[in-house]
C-alpha cells in the first residue's frame, strides 16, 4: 500500500497554526535519529560491503581494487562448496523436522490444551541464547560424563560421542536448534489455528467428515499461509547458523560442521580476508533473496485462502 | 438419511491421549535440560563424576554461584575446579542489562518518533525513505556485520558499550514498520483536538500517541529484550575486552577459557543458571504478553 494514499489529510493538519513548511521540518527532524542510524548501519555498510567484495584488503594496508577476483575465487574455492553444502544439510535436517513437529504440537495443543503455562513452558527453550543453548546440550551430550551417554549406558545402550563425532556433530547441532525452536514454531501454528473460523469445522463436523479427513481437507490447507511463512522465515534463519556452531563445535571435529556463515567469519576474522569474506556473505544475500522472493509469491498466491 | 455425530461415550479416545502424552513429553524436554542446568550448578565438582545419571545433585552447595560471581579468591576456585582467571558474572551481569536497557529504550524511542513521522506528518522524499528502511529488512546480519566492524573500529570504539550499542540504538527496520501500522490505525480525530489547542507534534506524540500505543510498544519491548539478550556475535566482535563482556560473550569466553582437560562444568552451569533467571521472570511475570509478543513476530 502506498502510504500516501492512505486517507487525506484533514484540514485542521495543514491550516491550522502550522504551515505545511512547519510540518515538513517536524517530520524531518522525528525521522532524524532512525535516518541517521540507518544511513551509519544499514545503507552506508551494505554499500561498503558491496564495494569491500571488490577489493583485497587485510585492514592493515589500503584496500586493492580485484574487481571479480573474490567472487571468481569463492565458485572454485572447495571450502566454499563445503560449507554451503553442510548449511544446505543442516538446513534439511532442521526445517523438516522443525516445521512437523511445530504443526503435530499446535494441533494437540488445539485439541485438548489452550493453557498460557503450557505454551509458555514450551517456548522457554526459545527465549535462551544459543550460546546458553549449545553450552547446555555440550554439558548433556558429553561424551564421557553427560547425563544422555549415562542414560545410554544404563539401557544397554553404547555410548555416543555427538558433537566430537564428524558424522554425528552436524545432525546433533540440528537436533539442539530443533530443541530450542520446536515450542516456538508450534506457538506460531497455533496462532495459525486459531484464526480458521470454528465454523468450517462445524460445517465439516455436520457434513460427517472425520478428524483425519478434517486435518488433511481443512486444517492443513488453511495453515498454508502460516506454514509457508513458517517455513521460508526459518531456512532463512538457517542458513545463517553460526552461534551453536561457534560455541559447541567450532566447526569441527574436520570441518563437519563448518556452515556458511562460520566460514565468512573465519575469513574475515582469523585469517583478516575482507574483501573475500564480503564476497561470501554476497552470495549467501543472493541465496536468501531468491527465498525471500518464493515467500512474496506463495504468501500473495495464498492470500484469498480464507476470504 | 442418519447422519453419526458422536461416537459411543465410554471408548477411550486414542487421539486424545497421544496428544496429551505429545504435549506432556515435549514439555517434559523442555524443561529437562534447564533441570540439569541447576542440579550440575549446585553439585560440588568432586561429587559431580559420581553423580551423573542421578537427578537430584548428591551434595547440594551454593559455592560455584559464589565463585561465578567472584566472591571466592582465585585460589579457592582454582581448587573447585575452576580455571582460576574466572569470568567475572556479575560485571558480565551489569553489562548485559546496561546493552539490552540502552538498546530497548532507545530503539523504541527514537522508531516511535520516526514511525509516527511516517504515519502522520508529510514531509519531502517520506514514502521513498520508507521503502528504503524496508528494503533494509532483507539484508543478513552477516552482510552487514563486517562493514560495521570495520566502522566501530575506525571509530575507535572497539571494546566500548557505546561501540556495542551503535548499531540498535537508534532504529531498526522492523522496529519502525511495526509501529508505523499501528499509529497508522489510530483514528486522526484523537489528536485533531489536541491539534486544535495548539499542542506541538511532539506534545501530541507524547502525551497522546505513546500512552495509547502501550500494547504494541510493550510487544516491541519484550522482542527486543529477548533478542538483545541473548544476541551474540555482534558483542561477541565488539567487545573483546573482559569489562565489557555481556552474559553470552562472558559464557562463551568461560568455557573456552578451560585449562587441559574437561571444562569447569559446574562453574559454567552456574553461569549459565545465572543467565536464564531474568528470562524466567520475564516470562513469570509478563508471561501471557510474551506468548503474544512471540507469536506475533512469527505472524504477518
Amino acid at each position: 500500500m502506498n502510504p500516501s494514499e492512505a486517507t487525506p489529510e484533514p484540514t485542521v493538519f495543514r491550516t491550522v497554526n502550522r504551515s505545511v513548511r512547519q510540518e515538513a521540518i517536524t517530520g524531518l527532524l522525528f525521522v532524524l535519529p532512525a535516518f541517521i542510524g540507518f544511513v551509519l548501519f544499514y545503507l552506508y555498510p551494505a554499500i561498503r560491503g558491496l564495494w569491500i567484495s571488490f577489493t583485497d584488503w587485510n585492514m592493515l594496508r589500503e584496500p586493492t581494487f580485484v574487481g571479480f577476483e573474490n567472487y571468481l575465487q569463492v565458485f572454485q574455492d572447495e571450502k566454499f562448496w563445503n560449507a554451503l553444502w553442510i548449511t544446505f544439510k543442516y538446513v534439511l535436517l532442521n526445517i523438516p523436522i522443525q516445521t512437523l513437529l511445530g504443526i503435530l504440537l499446535a494441533v494437540a495443543m488445539d485439541r485438548v490444551v489452550k493453557s498460557t503455562v503450557i505454551r509458555g513452558l514450551m517456548i522457554l527453550p526459545y527465549l535462551l541464547s544459543n550460546v546458553l543453548v549449545a553450552l547446555v546440550f555440550l554439558w548433556l551430550l558429553d561424551p564421557s560424563l553427560g547425563i544422555v551417554n549415562a542414560g545410554l549406558q544404563a539401557l544397554g545402550l553404547p555410548k555416543q560421542d555427538f558433537f566430537v563425532s564428524t558424522d554425528q556433530a552436524l545432525p546433533t547441532v540440528a537436533f539442539v536448534n530443533i530443541w530450542r525452536h520446536a515450542g516456538f514454531t508450534a506457538l506460531l501454528f497455533y496462532a495459525g489455528l486459531q484464526s480458521i473460523p470454528r465454523s468450517v469445522y462445524e460445517a465439516a463436523k455436520i457434513d460427517g467428515a472425520s478428524e483425519n479427513q478434517t486435518f488433511w481437507r481443512i486444517t492443513l490447507p488453511l495453515l498454508r499461509p502460516v506454514t509457508v511463512f513458517v517455513a521460508v522465515t526459518s531456512i532463512i534463519g538457517s542458513f545463517q547458523i553460526f552461534d551453536t556452531v561457534a560455541v559447541a563445535t567450532n566447526g569441527g571435529p574436520a570441518d563437519a560442521t563448518k556452515v556458511l556463515v562460520y566460514y565468512i567469519y573465519e575469513n574475515g576474522f582469523a585469517f583478516f580476508k575482507m574483501g573475500y569474506a564480503t564476497a561470501m556473505s554476497m552470495v549467501l544475500f543472493a541465496i536468501l533473496i531468491i527465498f525471500t522472493l518464493l515467500q512474496l509469491k506463495f504468501f500473495r498466491a495464498d492470500q484469498s485462502d480464507l476470504a | 438419511m442418519t447422519v453419526q455425530t458422536a461416537k459411543p461415550h465410554k471408548r477411550f479416545e486414542w487421539d486424545r491421549f497421544f496428544a496429551w502424552f505429545g504435549i506432556t513429553l515435549v514439555i517434559l524436554l523442555s524443561i529437562f535440560p534447564i533441570w540439569i542446568v541447576l542440579k550440575t550448578a549446585l553439585s560440588s565438582s568432586t561429587t559431580l563424576f559420581e553423580g551423573a545419571s542421578r537427578i537430584l545433585p548428591s551434595e547440594p552447595t551454593l559455592d560455584n554461584f559464589k565463585r561465578v560471581l567472584g566472591m571466592v579468591s582465585a585460589e579457592e576456585a582454582l581448587k573447585a575446579g575452576g580455571s582460576g582467571q574466572s569470568v567475572n558474572f556479575l560485571k558480565a551481569i551489569k553489562n548485559s542489562v546496561v546493552f539490552t536497557g540502552l538498546i530497548v529504550l532507545g530503539q523504541t524511542f527514537f522508531s516511535a518518533l520516526a514511525a509516527y513521522a511516517f504515519a502522520r506528518l508529510k514531509f519531502p522524499f517520506r514514502d521513498q525513505i520508507f521503502t528504503l528502511f524496508l528494503s533494509a529488512m532483507m539484508i543478513p546480519g552477516i552482510v552487514l556485520f563486517i562493514p560495521n566492524f570495520i566502522t566501530i573500529k575506525n571509530l575507535g570504539w572497539l571494546n566500548t558499550m557505546q561501540g556495542m550499542v551503535a548499531p540498535y540504538i537508534l532504529m531498526t527496520p522492523f522496529a519502525v514498520f511495526f509501529l508505523r501500522q499501528f499509529f497508522l490505525s489510530i483514528p486522526r480525530e484523537t489528536e485533531e483536538a489536541a491539534l486544535l489547542d495548539g499542542a506541538s507534534p511532539f506534545m501530541i506524540f507524547w502525551k497522546i500517541v505513546l500512552p495509547m500505543s502501550q500494547g504494541p510498544l510493550a510487544t516491541l519491548g519484550i522482542l527486543t529484550t529477548i533478542g538483545m539478550w541473548n544476541e551474540f556475535f555482534w558483542p561477541y566482535l565488539i567487545g573483546k575486552d573482559e569489562g565489557v563482556y555481556t552474559l553470552p560473550v562472558a559464557l562463551q569466553q568461560f568455557q573456552t577459557q578451560t585449562p587441559q582437560g574437561s571444562p569447569d562444568w559446574t562453574g559454567l552451569m552456574a553461569g549459565a543458571f545465572l543467565s536464564i533467571i531474568p528470562v524466567f521472570i520475564l516470562l513469570v511475570v509478563m508471561g501471557k504478553r510474551v506468548i503474544e509478543s512471540l507469536a506475533f513476530s512469527g505472524g504477518k
